[in-house]
């Protein structure tokens, strides 16, 4: 293979990744366009956290290369692969508990704006980073709870807010590690569309269960079983792709739910 | 119903954004009037003890409060910093540098802010329970040196100086304390207004995001090390100033002001203000210096009653005094602070009960123990007691355990009172919401 292909906002190649003797990713590859969007899919277990955590180097991979933008990410920070225009969003939402809706924001805006960690200028001051903020909380419907702190915040709220600290920082290339976990059906409705319109032009990857958002959102699918990618291709494809249906969809019931949620 | 505007003024309740102009100049105001109404000498050396302790415990407070830091060896900055600036201060007298005495507690910061950078590196790598343990070690460490290098140190005896020296500039010697008081006034002032400017800044913000969730700090682009790190060495720089208007204050330092006894009350003190609110490490302080002044003289057993006071804090109030403060001007902002006055009062009096008996119990011991060639009786409050006399311990057993029981019986009302309170709060906000 050529050097850095910068036609993919992201690629993997051959990553592997062992805890111990267990090897949870055994050679993952995937190649993503910009402003793509991916829908990562898999039975529990099959590794879609650890890939994220590995993309985003929570993790370090045990071999094979990650490249964003044609250039690797191997052993980099999480806060080196932020600054190259990574940003992700978490399971379980991981916020500033203390700190106000439009404080979390604000925070997530202000590397990105070039503040860096400077301490002879006052926040009040920084129009930008406040505006950005400001701009963002509206996207995320939260600006009528623009003072209240995090953790005060309702479960769907929190949700909302996580990925506002994910997007808000203007990164080119969004994870989101099942951003509609544990929401109602309206609510999760409401949260594909907002979904769909913060990540305009930008390159997402996302895991879900839930087949109606995978297929309302995604460009793509990526299907993940046991640590290797299966098949990637967009929905009908993969819908119609023995493979993933002997090894993921392999029951008639979900194969009934698979159909069920395309129409 | 209200107009939305006042429902708003109220739901956004920043207390110390309302007229921050009033409560600056409020805070010169006290500094400047407190030696005219306190003029012993004694109240003077407090008031400028107080000084000192302000800009320590708030420079503690930065990493406790701000950062969510435990420093267990935090007097090793201020230390440093007196040890520098008492040498600095010879130095000058000698002839051998040119250095105003207003200035010398300038340098000790410097040095103080030094010393964070080269020591601070290592302690800030980690966060937690390992920083904390780290910063045990380094306090340890340069304890021992304090007793390993006596030239520098000055070993038992500590090094002395004479903060008069050179010609006196418009009449200001630093001779007299009142002189020196309004000298540490000025650095506290300034160190406060730069301390609270500091929770403003993107660093400061920063911080605060590393002490909520230091891991979702590293996926939004910041090292977390790096701001733990900087706000070490900006805590440093405060310590070292506090310990340079300390050596200034007392013309002597000894080993003792690196140890962790003097980490310890920063600690504590700062923890009873409390670390929650940028104030509360000032109210830290001044307990600080009453209890190490006034309570020391009062009683023998002041350790012991402050070992109780923490230990109570602890458990009933671990936000400190300035989070009560806060949460009941919360309430009387709603107008119902005054039906909680009997709950108040109801605590107040079973609670000093309960200190009373538990007060007699600890004296008699301490009066046993080491007061034992003046006989068992010994006085109380203006009362004769017979320390070995089964009376004086079955009434101080009768009046602790009666103060308990009463105590919790009122502890539990108040509990429910305030929980009732705090729903119609909560109901409050959300009718005014509704109306908005």
């Amino acid at each position: 293979m050529s050097a850095a292909d910068p036609e993919f906002a992201l690629e993997l190649r051959d990553v592997r990744k062992s805890f111990g003797k267990t090897e949870i990713i055994r050679g993952a590859s995937l190649q993503v366009r910009a402003g793509e969007r991916v829908a990562v899919i898999g039975p529990n277990g099959a590794g879609k956290s650890t890939l994220f955590n590995l993309i985003s180097g929570r993790f370090g991979s045990t071999s094979g290369d990650i490249l964003l933008n044609g250039s690797k990410l191997d052993g980099l920070t999480p806060y080196e692969i932020n600054r190259r225009g990574l940003a992700r969003s978490f399971q379980v939402s991981n916020l500033f508990t203390r700190l106000s809706v439009f404080e979390n924001l604000r925070c997530a805006v202000l590397w990105s704006l070039g503040y860096k960690y400077s301490f002879w200028r006052f926040l009040a001051g920084a129009r930008d980073a406040n505006e950005r903020a400001e701009e963002v909380m509206e996207m995320i419907k939260l600006h009528k709870r623009r003072d209240v702190l995090a953790m005060n915040l309702t479960y769907a709220e929190q949700r909302a807010l996580e990925i506002g600290i994910t997007i808000a920082g203007g990164a080119q290339v969004i994870l989101l590690d099942e951003p509609t976990a544990g929401m109602s059906r309206s609510e999760t409705a409401r949260f594909v569309n907002l979904i769909r319109d913060i990540t305009v032009g930008k390159t997402l990857l996302t895991v879900e269960h839930d087949m109606g958002v995978v297929f309302g959102l995604a460009d793509k699918i990526a299907v993940l079983v046991y640590g290797e990618v299966i098949a990637f291709d967009t929905p009908e494809k993969v819908r119609a792709n023995e493979r993933v249906k002997e090894a993921y969809l392999g029951s008639a019931q979900a194969d009934a739910q698979v159909a069920q949620a395309g129409h | 119903m209200n107009s939305p505007q006042t429902a708003a003024s109220v739901y956004h309740f920043k207390p110390y954004n309302v007229g921050r102009w009033l409560i600056w100049g409020g805070y010169a105001l006290v500094m400047i009037a407190a030696p005219l109404l306190w003029k012993s000498s004694l109240s003077l050396t407090m008031l400028s003890q107080m000084g000192i302790a302000i800009i320590a415990c708030l420079a503690f407070n930065m990493l406790l409060g701000q950062g969510g830091m435990l420093s267990f060896g935090h007097a090793v900055y201020s230390g440093l910093g007196s040890f520098f600036a008492i040498h600095a201060l010879n130095m000058a007298s000698n002839g051998q540098i040119v250095l105003p005495v207003s200035l010398v507690p300038l340098v000790a910061g410097c040095f103080g802010g030094l010393f964070a950078l080269l020591l601070g590196y290592v302690t800030t790598k980690k966060a937690g329970t390992p920083f904390a343990m780290i910063t045990l070690g380094v306090g340890e460490l340069v304890a021992a040196m304090a007793l390993m290098f006596p030239g520098f140190f000055g070993g038992e005896g500590g090094i002395n100086a004479n903060r008069v020296q050179g010609e006196a500039f418009l009449g200001i010697t630093f001779g007299p304390q009142i002189q020196l008081y309004y000298l540490i006034a000025i650095y506290t002032f300034i160190s406060t207004v730069l301390m609270f400017a500091f929770t403003r800044t993107p660093l400061g913000r920063m911080l605060n995001a590393v002490r909520d969730n230091p891991e979702r700090v590293e996926f939004i682009g910041y090292n977390t090390q790096y701001v733990r790190y900087f706000a070490f060495i900006a805590s440093g720089f405060f310590m070292g100033i506090a310990g340079g208007l300390a050596a200034l204050n007392f013309e002597i330092v000894t080993a003792e002001v690196v140890g962790a006894q003097r980490s310890g009350a920063y600690l504590l003190f700062t923890f009873l203000g409390g670390a929650l609110f940028f104030f509360g490490p000032i109210i830290g302080a001044v307990l600080l210096v009453l209890a190490l002044v006034l309570l020391s003289e009062l009683t023998q057993a002041w350790l012991l009653y402050l070992g109780l006071v923490f230990t109570f804090m602890v458990m009933y109030a671990p936000g400190g005094i300035s989070s009560l403060i806060m949460m009941n001007l919360r309430v009387a902002s709603f107008g119902k602070l005054r039906p909680l006055l009997g709950s108040y009062l109801a605590l107040a009096g079973t609670a000093a009960t309960v200190l009373l008996g538990a007060a007699v119990m600890i004296e008699m011991v301490y009066h046993l123990q080491l007061n034992e060639a003046l006989g068992p009786n010994m006085k109380f409050m203006g009362a004769t007691l017979n320390a070995k006399g089964f009376d004086s311990w079955f009434g101080a057993c009768f009046v602790l355990l009666v103060g308990l029981v009463l105590f919790e019986v009122a502890r539990r009302h108040f509990l429910k009172e305030w929980g009732q309170t705090q729903e119609s709060i909560e109901r409050e906000i959300k009718k005014r919401e509704a109306a908005t």
